[in-house]
This record gives structure tokens, C-alpha cells and sequence, in this order.
């Protein structure tokens, strides 16, 4: 017996990031959670979404997506942001990071492997010591051939949340979706 | 539409909407100088940057924005309702609170990346130690902030490194970027009484105490980049005034263009 909540988290798979359409914002770890709540005395749908990155422009569109898919099917319907605890890339799903290899785009490394950690001196300087590169945070693999070779061109690449990466064996630049 | 937080931070609101305010206009200042770069970058790949580096930085500024308005909305002492918007987009310069480093123009690749290694290494001080305040809703913006300021702290850096140990030319332009901007940076850790009063309800660190760590790491870039760097507790003089209001002609001149649009059509959306 399929409940109402898994069935509207089956309806937010549905809706997929506007800049990487092969990946549903659930996948993406956006959707914090669903719940059906009674809200003065009337059962009401409260989903809550964490933005991925400050300035991710792409928030107010998938909170609208998301409002207007409950609203086709709910009369009674919230869709909230929550700021906390911030949203990481460890929340990628494995079959998010799939579908975000067949766009071209290497997956973000665990973060516990990467230089996410509250500044210190060592880490500032570690920032600054080998920028070029970012050894701290490299992707496994070149998304198109599969090498292990590539090199850091911006940490700041397509969108601000992914960085540009060049494969040196078939020397295509791809996007490696940050540590973050 | 924000999920329910509540803040234990018991400073009265008008402190807590001016520091926010300050917190949020210098942000916002940059990220528009660093959108008006777009079309003047020297490759292609710093054009994406730089655009998505002001990005970062005005989703700062909209957060900490949207925190001062719902503040101001909600205190009893307002009638009118504002919005980030109205905040960003119609207070005029005696009441724009940024630092005086984010109106230095972007000159030459070199000032914008120097100015950004000054700004971005503070600005990753300041959120760490924003993310323990004891205001909820301002801890969880810090904490998302400070994993973005590592990636500009990085690019920067980066930058600055293979500029200074560059060509001859790179060199000496930012050389140049460094003497012109470094009297800008003595603002970033002056103390005030309203800062001390912050500190003292666990609300932000003193600014002051950001400068030793500040220049240690900043010097450890120059260093690598074959540059030079005066003590910041040499004699340099220091300009300030930006975080009270008191603002070089530049902020006209950005504040006209970022305005134009909002103060010709007020309330206009699309």
C-alpha cells in the first residue's frame, strides 16, 4: 500500500533541475522533507526545500515548480525553505550522481575529502599553496573517456556551482560538480 | 515563507537590521562591480567566473537582505513594508553600509583579483565566525556561506599567484593592485561600539580580531606570488568610513546604474 507522502515524493521526482535536466531535485537533495500536518483542523501538504548555493538562481523557479505540482493535486499546500543545517553535495543521491555523469558532469568527491573544514591558517594556506590544482577536490574521473588525467581551468565553471576541469587524454573540458 | 526560526539573540532590532544591513551592502556592492566586469575579462573562462562569483556574493546580500526585512516588517515601530528589493535598490548612498574595498573599480585583471583575495579571505573569516552567532537564522545563512568564500578564497588566490609570479608585465600591474588597495583594508577590522555590543550577546565576532589570521594567510599568497606586502600595523594610513555611510564618489556611479532601473519604475517586477 503505496502511503500519500511516498506518493508525492514520487510526484517531486518528477520535477528535475532546470540547468541539469536529467536529475530530479529529489535526487539532488533539495527536498528536505514531506509531510501531510493538519493545520487548523484542515490535513495540509508541508514540503520543505534547502537552496543548494546562496545564490543559486534557479531556487525561486523549483519552489514554483514544486507549488504549482502540489497544487494540481492538493488544495491544501506549503512549500517552505529551510536554511538549516545547509545543504551539502554529500546529499547527492548515488543514482543523482549517475544521472549527472550521463549529462557530462563529474560528481562531487565525499566531502570529508575535501577542504570544507572551518578555516585555520593550514587551511587557508592549503587554499593558496597548490590553487592550480585543486588537489584537495578533483574529479575521479573525465565524464566522456574516463581518465583518471585531468586539469583544473576555474573553479568556477558554468554555473557557480560547478568548476572546469580538462581531460589530458581526449582534452575535453567538462564541468565537476563542487564539494560543497 | 521560511521555516520557523527563532532567534535567542536579544540585541534591541535596530542593531540587529544596521548589522545586517552592513553585512549585506558589501556583498552586494561587489557583486555588482563583478557583474559589471562581464564583457571586460581577459578570457573567456574569468568571464563565467566572475559573474558566478558575484552570484555567490548576491545570494549573500538577498539572505541577510531578506532577514532585515522581515525584521523590519516585523518590529512594532514600522508602517511601510520593504523587501530585499527595496533595500537593495532604494537607499541611497549615506545609508549603503559596504566597505570601501568593494567601490574600488575593477581597473585591470589584476585590481579585481587582488581586490577579491583582500575581500574574499575577510569574508571567509567573518562567516566562520558568524556560523556560531547565536542568531539561528544568521548561523545557518554563515554556514552555508562559508563553504562558497573557500571556493573564492581558492580562485583568487590562484590568480594573484600566477599573476605576481607571472610575466614582467602581470607582475608589476599586480604589484600595483596591491599598493592601491591595501589602504582599504584597515576598515575590514575596525571595532565600533555596536560591534562590541554584538559580540558581547555572541552575535559576531570583533572585527578586530580577524586581522591577525587575515594577514597571515594573505601573506602567505603574496609571498608565493613573488610580491610584496607592507605590515598592516605599519605606516599605512587606512581609509574608512564606508561602514557609517561616508562613501567615495565611486558608490554614486555604481549606485546609479544598479538603481536606475527600480527608481525610474518603482515597484516595478517581471
Amino acid at each position: 500500500m503505496v502511503s500519500e507522502v511516498d506518493t508525492i515524493w514520487g510526484l517531486l521526482r518528477h520535477i528535475a533541475d532546470p540547468e541539469i535536466p536529467t536529475i530530479s531535485i529529489v535526487d539532488l537533495g533539495i527536498v528536505r522533507s514531506v509531510a501531510i500536518e493538519p493545520r487548523d483542523g484542515v490535513d495540509t501538504v508541508r514540503v520543505v526545500l534547502t537552496p543548494t548555493y546562496s545564490g543559486c538562481p534557479a531556487t525561486e523557479l523549483i519552489t514554483q515548480m514544486v507549488t504549482d505540482a502540489l497544487a494540481q493535486r492538493y488544495g491544501n499546500a506549503t512549500v517552505e525553505i529551510s536554511l538549516s543545517p545547509a545543504w551539502t553535495s554529500d546529499w547527492i543521491t548515488k543514482f543523482g550522481r549517475e544521472c549527472l555523469a550521463q549529462s557530462a558532469i563529474a560528481p562531487p568527491a565525499a566531502t570529508a575529502a575535501v577542504a570544507n573544514r572551518h578555516p585555520t591558517m593550514s587551511v587557508l594556506a592549503t587554499l593558496s599553496a597548490d590553487p592550480a590544482t585543486g588537489e584537495d577536490s578533483r574529479p575521479e574521473k573525465c565524464p566522456r573517456c574516463g581518465s583518471g588525467e585531468a586539469h583544473l581551468i576555474s573553479q568556477f565553471g558554468s554555473t557557480a556551482c560547478k568548476a572546469l576541469w580538462m581531460c589530458d587524454t581526449c582534452h575535453e573540458p567538462f564541468d565537476y560538480f563542487k564539494p560543497h | 515563507m521560511e521555516a520557523g526560526m527563532t532567534a535567542v539573540d536579544t540585541a534591541p532590532t535596530a542593531v540587529r537590521i544596521r548589522h545586517l544591513l552592513q553585512l549585506a551592502d558589501s556583498p552586494l556592492i561587489l557583486g555588482q562591480q563583478l557583474g559589471a566586469y562581464v564583457g571586460s575579462a581577459p578570457i573567456l573562462e574569468e568571464e563565467m567566473a566572475c559573474a558566478n562569483l558575484g552570484l555567490d556574493l548576491l545570494g549573500h546580500a538577498t539572505m541577510l537582505l531578506e532577514y532585515a526585512a522581515y525584521l523590519t516588517n516585523n518590529s512594532s515601530d514600522s508602517d511601510a513594508q520593504v523587501t530585499a528589493d527595496t533595500l537593495a535598490f532604494t537607499r541611497d548612498a549615506r545609508a549603503m553600509y559596504n566597505l570601501l574595498l568593494c567601490e574600488r573599480p575593477n581597473s585591470d585583471f589584476a585590481h579585481v583579483m587582488v581586490r577579491h583575495l583582500f575581500y574574499s579571505t575577510w569574508s571567509l573569516l567573518l562567516w566562520t565566525g558568524l556560523s556560531e552567532s547565536s542568531d539561528e537564522r544568521l548561523a545557518a545563512i554563515a554556514a552555508k556561506a562559508v563553504k562558497e568564500m573557500c571556493y573564492h578564497c581558492s580562485h583568487s588566490a590562484g590568480w594573484v599567484i600566477r599573476l605576481g609570479d607571472g610575466t614582467a608585465e602581470s607582475h608589476a600591474r599586480t604589484q600595483a593592485a596591491i599598493d592601491e588597495l591595501l589602504p582599504y583594508v584597515g576598515e575590514m577590522f575596525l571595532d565600533d561600539a555596536r560591534d562590541s555590543q554584538l559580540n558581547e550577546l555572541g552575535t559576531a565576532p570583533l572585527p578586530s580580531s580577524l586581522a591577525d589570521e587575515w594577514e597571515s594567510a594573505v601573506r602567505q599568497t603574496v609571498q608565493q606570488a613573488t610580491l610584496a606586502m607592507p605590515a598592516l600595523n605599519g605606516n599605512v594610513y587606512m581609509h574608512s568610513g564606508g561602514t557609517e555611510g561616508v562613501h567615495s564618489e565611486r558608490l554614486g556611479f555604481i549606485l546609479a546604474e544598479m538603481q536606475y532601473l527600480q527608481r525610474s519604475y518603482p515597484g516595478l517586477t517581471w
